[in-house]
């Protein structure tokens, strides 16, 4: 629980007058996503920034320093019977709520329970120019002013230091519960899209190892009425195998050393037809591959299924880790960068190399 | 911003006819008249000329002459806005895209709609139940409202706390630049690689792009909803109902409050039955399958009547979900018609401070000599307080703005927001100075710069000229809670 941003401000600032670079470190659990950092920049650890700065449960409102682990914010809302209901990926111990946004990361249930992005109110951001800016708020509906605070997700730290985080917190479901059953891929995708576009309180869709996982959340009476008419086998101490797939603790991503690509398409196009190991999420919008592979073979795969690629760890970091942009969109990110950091002091080069 | 263009508007006007069907090339003083408002009609201006194209290339086109020339260009859905963001520059053109109004095609499996800017709102939706599905935002204005003015003022509706405004419920949009290039931002996909821009470009008020194209998601319909009616003899009691709800881990589908002003119009107007005696009145509708609907349902009724409500009913059928519905709904005709003219404000707050805000209010309606009645979407804070006026009456409507800008003022000191779905538009653009600093106003400066480097998209609109932010500062003193915490730190 410590306020650092004096020194954070004053690093800043002093890296500004000097013309250094600026590494951003919080627990450092991500710190093999992006592309290679610049060994040449200095770290900047917002890791002891931390603390819950506001929390009102009948709010569904919780604002945090940055540097505030997962796991803290977790046992905080836990007390009120609350979570945080993207199901931010613990990859480490000391993973903060920062880092979470930077990188976008969220859990299986982001496709129903929506993103670290959609549930962020509000943030304090320091710019390139030592400024600390607000933007956003406390309160669930907000369009004065552009939405900033969303546009960190994925930027990586690339537009400035993250310094405060205003989330939406919801209620734990009631009951949970794990259907699972034997798949070939070329049913599955059709069957879990099926199964989501059904009224029922689906909360996560997972194929892996020629079985679907489909789990149930909610109110008791309706996890169990629905258990009942859907096919599956109730497993057992279900929730063990959500939570190794969120902190990807599952034996899928378990192999350091071969490269895992991420695809985020769209839940129904086609499976790409590319041979290796695969783990279907998100009902189909997130899907793992394992495997050598070059970025531009696997970009034509993720157009064609409607989506975007990313290699998301191992392989070659110093070339382009993320699917490339078009030339106007590039244009426009650029101008972006410049817009909030034009010294392009923070975490150069880590989102693109161009940024 | 903008300085004048460096074309006239016949030669404009020429120039648009050489690629647009000249009958939607509209540069006659009667037929523009339509077009100097969007929903709200205090705040007018004739533009140069309207343009109708309907192709994305003819917007592509109109775009590269605009940005050659430094024309001014607004981008028009149905006009339906409550802030004035659709209203005309008089050295510009209007960019109507009214003749974009095709559901392209929807996919029942992957539960999506792509969709023209100029399809309304309860179009998709009534297109969708076809396959089962629904398009989650519903602002009240659905009937003619269209998604790509809900794309620019990330709308959002009594169903917001459960799923979300526009933002959440989009996944890409494709959007001719101010300089006339084509770009899709979003994917298939449920995120993208590199910054969000989507998340930018809704609720950015048409200055950063024009929408040419849609997809959003579809949401299965729930199996049912059953609405919960609750009085209670003080405002007080009723936000606290709200707490218990939501401690009880129930999440609402809509969650509404009225006043008693509300309550007495509202049932005067559509018959709902309403508990005219009551000072607050909540309606907690509870969506999704048979069994937790049952189960919520029992529940809320036990919370409210344990909070002390004076009278809970329950619907049990459609009709009765209907009526219940009918007369929120229908507040703010039925506060029209006990008034010759209201304003709608669209302040948010946590809503720990509703009771103080709503007393606060109360005092301000005394020292301005106009009357209140508030809509509350209590679920998400988003408070919509009515000020009954008469135009007519010389300095009322000024006096009104005054009492307006009083209360966002009010949201903003308690923690809230000036605007939780209306947008800043032309309306509220002196109260941004209320909610941010000058340093946060430049960064957005310099974020529209980004995709419009000449300033021609809607200028003069959203984020207030630096220069006239000392001007509204003073003449808006008010506490500034940023300020005070950067001090602390140095």
């Amino acid at each position: 629980m410590a306020d650092i941003f004096p020194q954070l401000q004053e690093q800043l600032l002093q890296a500004r007058e000097n013309g250094r670079k600026l590494n951003i470190v919080g627990g450092g659990s991500k710190a093999f996503m992006g592309r290679a950092a610049d060994p040449e920049a200095e770290t900047l650890n917002v890791g002891e920034h931390t603390g819950v700065v506001e929390y009102h449960p009948v709010e569904l409102v919780l604002t945090v320093r940055a540097g505030t682990p997962l796991v803290d914010i977790e046992a905080t809302l836990a007390e009120h019977g609350q979570s945080l209901h993207f199901e931010p990926p613990r990859l480490g111990a000391g993973a903060t709520i920062g880092g979470t946004l930077a990188c976008n990361l969220s859990g299986p249930s982001r496709p129903w329970a929506g993103s670290v992005r959609d549930q962020v109110l509000g943030i304090r951001l320091l710019n390139g120019k030592g400024e600390h800016l607000r933007f956003g708020g406390q309160v669930m509906k907000n369009v004065a002013g552009y939405d900033v605070s969303r546009l960190q997700a994925g930027a990586l730290g690339t537009l400035g230091l993250i310094t405060e985080i205003s989330l939406k917190v919801m209620p734990k479901p009631a009951a949970t519960m794990t259907l699972v059953q034997e798949m070939g891929a070329d049913e599955v995708l059709h069957y879990m899209n099926s199964r989501a576009a059904e009224p029922k309180p689906i909360t996560g869709a997972c194929w892996v190892d020629g079985k679907v996982y489909l789990r149930l959340g909610g109110a008791r009476s309706a996890v169990e009425a629905t258990a009942d008419k859907w096919s599956g086998q109730v497993l057992e101490q279900g929730d063990d195998f959500w939570q190794q797939l969120r902190d990807m603790q599952h034996p899928f991503f378990s192999d350091p050393d071969t490269p895992l690509w991420r695809f985020s398409v769209g839940s129904t196009a086609a499976q790409p037809q590319l041979d290796g190991d695969w783990l279907i999420d998100w009902a189909g919008a997130q899907r793992w591959y394992r495997g050598e592979a070059e970025l531009p073979a696997m970009e034509t795969l993720a157009v064609a299924a409607g989506g975007q690629v990313s290699l998301f760890r191992g392989g070659d970091r110093s070339g382009e880790v993320m699917q490339r942009q078009p030339e106007a969109l590039k244009a426009i990110q650029q101008r972006i960068k410049n817009a909030f950091d034009p010294d392009h002091i923070f975490n150069p080069g880590r989102l693109y190399s161009w940024l | 911003m903008t300085t004048r263009p460096t074309v006239s508007k016949s030669e404009l006007a020429e120039q648009f006819r050489g690629f647009i069907d000249p009958d939607c090339v509209i540069t006659d003083d009667e037929t523009l008249k339509p077009y100097e408002c969007d929903g709200m009609s205090m705040y007018c201006e004739m533009p140069m000329l309207v343009v109708l194209p309907d192709t994305v290339e003819q917007v592509q086109r109109v775009m590269r002459i605009c940005n050659q020339h430094g024309v001014p260009v607004v981008a028009r859905g149905a006009g339906t806005g409550l802030s004035a963001g659709a209203m005309p520059h008089r050295d510009g053109v209007v960019l109507s895209l009214a003749r974009f109004s095709r559901i392209i095609n929807i996919d029942p499996l992957a539960r999506t709609a792509r969709l023209q800017p100029g399809v309304r709102n309860l179009a998709i939706s009534e297109e969708a139940a076809k396959y089962g599905l629904y398009y989650g935002p519903d602002p009240s204005s659905q009937i003619a409202c269209t998604i790509g003015g809900n794309v620019a003022e990330n709308s959002g509706g009594v169903h917001c706390l459960k799923y979300g405004l526009t933002v959440h419920n989009i996944l890409s949009v494709e959007m001719v630049t101010a300089e006339g290039d084509l770009v899709t931002v979003g994917s298939d996909g449920l995120d993208v690689c590199g910054m969000d821009l989507m998340a930018l470009l809704t609720g950015s008020e048409g200055l950063l792009g024009v929408v040419t194209e849609v997809k959003v998601k579809l949401l299965p319909i729930p199996e049912v909803a059953r609405v919960v009616m609750a009085g209670f003899d003080s405002v007080q009691k009723a936000g606290d109902a709200v707490g218990g709800i939501i401690d009880h881990g129930i999440i609402p589908g809509g969650l509404e409050m009225m006043d008693s002003h509300a309550i007495i119009a509202a049932d005067d107007f559509a018959g709902a039955g309403y508990p005219r005696e009551a000072k607050a009145l909540l309606l907690c509708e509870v969506d999704g399958t048979e069994e937790e609907v049952d189960e919520h349902i029992a529940l809320a009724e036990e919370v409210f009547r344990k909070l002390g409500a004076t009278s809970v009913r329950t619907s049990h059928t459609e009709e009765e979900r209907a009526l219940l519905w009918k007369g929120r709904k229908c507040a703010f005709p039925a506060v029209g018609r006990i008034s010759p003219d209201y304003y709608c404000m669209d302040g948010t707050i946590p809503r720990r401070h509703l009771a103080h805000v709503l007393t606060e209010m109360e005092r301000l309606s005394e020292q301005f000599g106009l009357r209140v009645a508030n809509v509350f979407h209590a679920g998400d804070g988003n408070l919509h307080p009515l000020i009954l006026f008469d135009a007519n009456v010389p300095g009322e409507f000024e006096r009104t703005e005054a009492f307006g800008a009083s209360i966002l003022r009010l949201c903003v000191e308690v923690g809230g927001c000036i605007t939780g779905e209306h947008g800043v538009g032309v309306e509220k653009i002196r109260q941004m100075v209320a909610q941010f600093t000058d340093q946060e106003l430049q960064q957005f400066h310099d974020v529209k710069a980004a995709f419009d480097p000449a300033g021609i998209l809607n200028p003069g609109k959203n984020v207030p000229a630096l220069k006239f932010c000392q001007e509204y500062r003073s003449l808006d003193p008010c506490k500034h809670t940023h300020e005070h915490t950067d001090a602390a730190h140095g």
